[in-house]
């Protein structure tokens, strides 16, 4: 496996690179030398503005990466995402209901464990739906019915909020975005994203063993009712804690580990940690590109991920055609 | 290398709804030798096997290893001693070979060193000929040699206790003596094998010993030639079968001549 040593330092540096373009890029261009001149205009837009938003870039982007290549091993589906199946959009609800009952204002922690319950009853009816042995027909079935309800809930509530900008409002939740984040943002998504990491980092030997199926797995010792639930718990508090702060950005747990899989081998547990990595990269990329576009104002970053990752989960559900039905 | 161990099922009976699978079962197994169960679709073998392997609860009864009962060991000890291969064995995703073949070491992690994990998964390799194909992607491989490797992972874990649900089905009969064989020289060396199996003729040729379920009951155990008698085999399976000329050429032979009448 000597070719497959070089994949996760270049993926870093491709991430490092990346958080440098993403600090320097946007309607005023960062030199080099903002540290060195006395320019507080650009000191303020580096530390408020583009680090926070570098950081939630790679921290968010890891957290979807890390999610998808988690569900695809436990659901044992190339075809499974938090986007795809609708946990996404269960945080997403989750969030935008705590803000609308005023839950919110409370406590600066009450917006992402209202995410992170959300998309953990996302998880929770999607193993009620589709259950562990789900084809992955019945399995995206399931993810359009969560995506529907979710998406539903979310235009209903913000349409009954007295705030006049609810349509915009909707959007924003929909077609998620890291512009104009703070470092606080930064703070209260970080602490799921590391506890759900470390869960879905826990169960991979079962997610290993799951290549066998559930009676392989259940044959080489492996607790699935254990398993399920770390992983449940682990998906949506990553999810959760990511959703509440940037909306839902879609599509990036479906396409980065099918991308990594051919790079580290298709080992569930050999994908997680480069498929973190990679959709922090493709992520911060996205979050390049948002802003590169020609266009009076600022093109939400869930729209460019939708563009790219739609036409790519309509390649897969073609290669795989077969399979599903 | 003499194992000694015993796997025992006592008044085991397992009922899924108003339909008993399996019917007051009695049994012991010793290591060292190949036990054959035999059966019509739906007597219960595969629910036996799965018993045995610690994987369903029965209704009563209960199954002993050496003594302990098999639940009460954690799933880790438990799949160190008793490797399973299912019947409809899955593969999920397109891992290479030596990859697939090492999930069989799963339960020994933090138990053995990586490089004796790389060593049991070296000799599964070599005694199921799979070698070669160790860096393939599992995928590519034809539905016969699949079944080799699945074979290696469940030797991979060097377990006491070696349980195939119909191991044999989907290989051509080269590649069937070729498993049978392996199975047998496992015996030799001294684990327990016990395996599901449809074929009289193969059940005969490589089991010590013959159990036969009947609508979840054990109907005959004993020798192939005490248990497949053709009065047996005429209740069990209604059809006419003999033995022809017994151990000549040391090869038993059962031939089947048809459907019971009556």
């Amino acid at each position: 496996m000597t070719t497959r040593r070089w994949v996760m330092p270049s993926l870093l540096a491709i991430v490092l690179l990346l958080a440098v373009a993403s600090i320097a890029v946007g309607r005023i261009v960062l030199g080099w030398n903002v540290w060195l001149e006395q320019d507080a205009i650009g000191r303020t837009i580096l530390l408020e503005l583009r680090l926070p938003r570098a950081l939630l870039g790679i921290a968010i982007g890891a957290a979807l990466g890390l999610g998808g290549a988690a569900l695809q091993g436990y659901l044992r589906n190339p075809l499974a995402d938090p986007g795809t199946l609708g946990v996404s959009s269960m945080a997403a609800f989750g969030a935008v209901l705590s803000i609308f009952l005023g839950a919110a204002d409370l406590h600066p922690w009450v917006l992402p464990a209202s995410g992170i319950a959300g998309a953990m009853v996302g998880m929770a009816t999607l193993f009620l739906l589709a259950g562990v042995t789900a084809s992955a027909l019945t399995l995206v079935l399931a993810g359009m019915i969560l995506s529907a309800i979710a998406v539903a809930g979310i235009a209903l509530v913000l349409s009954l909020s007295p705030s006049p900008w609810a349509a915009g409002e909707i959007v924003r939740w929909l077609l998620g975005a890291l512009a104009d984040r703070s470092l606080d943002d930064l703070f209260i998504s970080t602490p799921p994203i590391v506890a759900g990491a470390a869960l879905i980092l826990a169960s991979q030997r079962a997610l290993d063993a799951l290549t066998l199926g559930e009676v392989g797995a259940r044959s080489l010792g492996i607790d699935l009712g254990r398993a399920q639930w770390q992983l449940a718990g682990g998906v949506g508090l990553v999810v959760g804690g990511s959703v509440a702060v940037s909306g839902i950005i879609g599509f990036v747990g479906l396409v980065v580990p099918h991308l990594v899989r051919p790079l580290v081998g298709a080992r569930p547990s050999a994908l997680l940690v480069p498929s973190a990595v990679g959709g922090a990269a493709l992520v911060l990329a996205g979050d390049v590109v948002v802003r590169l576009l020609p266009g009076g104002s600022e093109v939400q970053l869930g729209v460019v991920m939708s563009l790219i990752g739609a036409p790519f989960f309509f390649a897969l559900l073609y290669s795989m055609r077969r399979q599903v039905a | 290398m003499k194992i000694d161990s015993r796997l025992r099922v006592a008044d085991l009976t397992l009922e899924r709804g108003e339909r008993r699978i399996l019917d007051s079962i009695g049994l012991q197994f010793a290591a060292g030798a190949v036990t054959a169960v035999l059966g019509p679709n739906g007597a219960g073998k595969s629910t036996l096997l799965a018993c045995l392997a610690g994987l369903l609860h029965a209704s009563h009864g209960n199954v002993d290893l050496d003594g302990a009962p098999l639940m009460s060991l954690a799933g880790d000890e438990r799949a160190r001693r008793i490797a399973f291969l299912p019947q409809i064995p899955e593969i999920s995703w397109p891992v290479e070979v030596a990859t697939l073949v090492a999930l069989g070491r799963i339960p020994f992690r933090h138990r053995a060193s990586d490089a004796e994990n790389a060593a049991a998964v070296q000799r599964a390799m070599q005694a199921t000929r799979t070698t070669q194909w160790s860096q393939r992607p599992v995928t590519t491989l034809s539905g016969g040699e699949r079944a080799r490797v699945l074979l290696a992972r469940v030797l991979a874990g060097e377990s006491d206790w070696i349980l195939a649900d119909e191991p044999f089905a989907g290989l051509d009969p080269a590649h069937q003596f070729e498993a049978a064989d392996l199975l047998r020289s496992l015996a030799a060396q001294g684990h327990g094998v016990v395996l599901t199996i449809h074929d009289l003729a193969l059940a005969a040729r490589i089991a010590d010993r013959v159990v036969i379920l009947h609508r979840g009951r054990v109907v005959a155990d004993g020798t192939p030639e005490e248990a497949l008698t053709p009065t047996t085999l005429r209740e069990v399976y209604g059809i006419e079968a003999q033995w022809l000329s017994v151990r000549e050429r040391g090869t038993p032979l059962i031939a089947i001549h048809g459907r019971h009448a009556g």
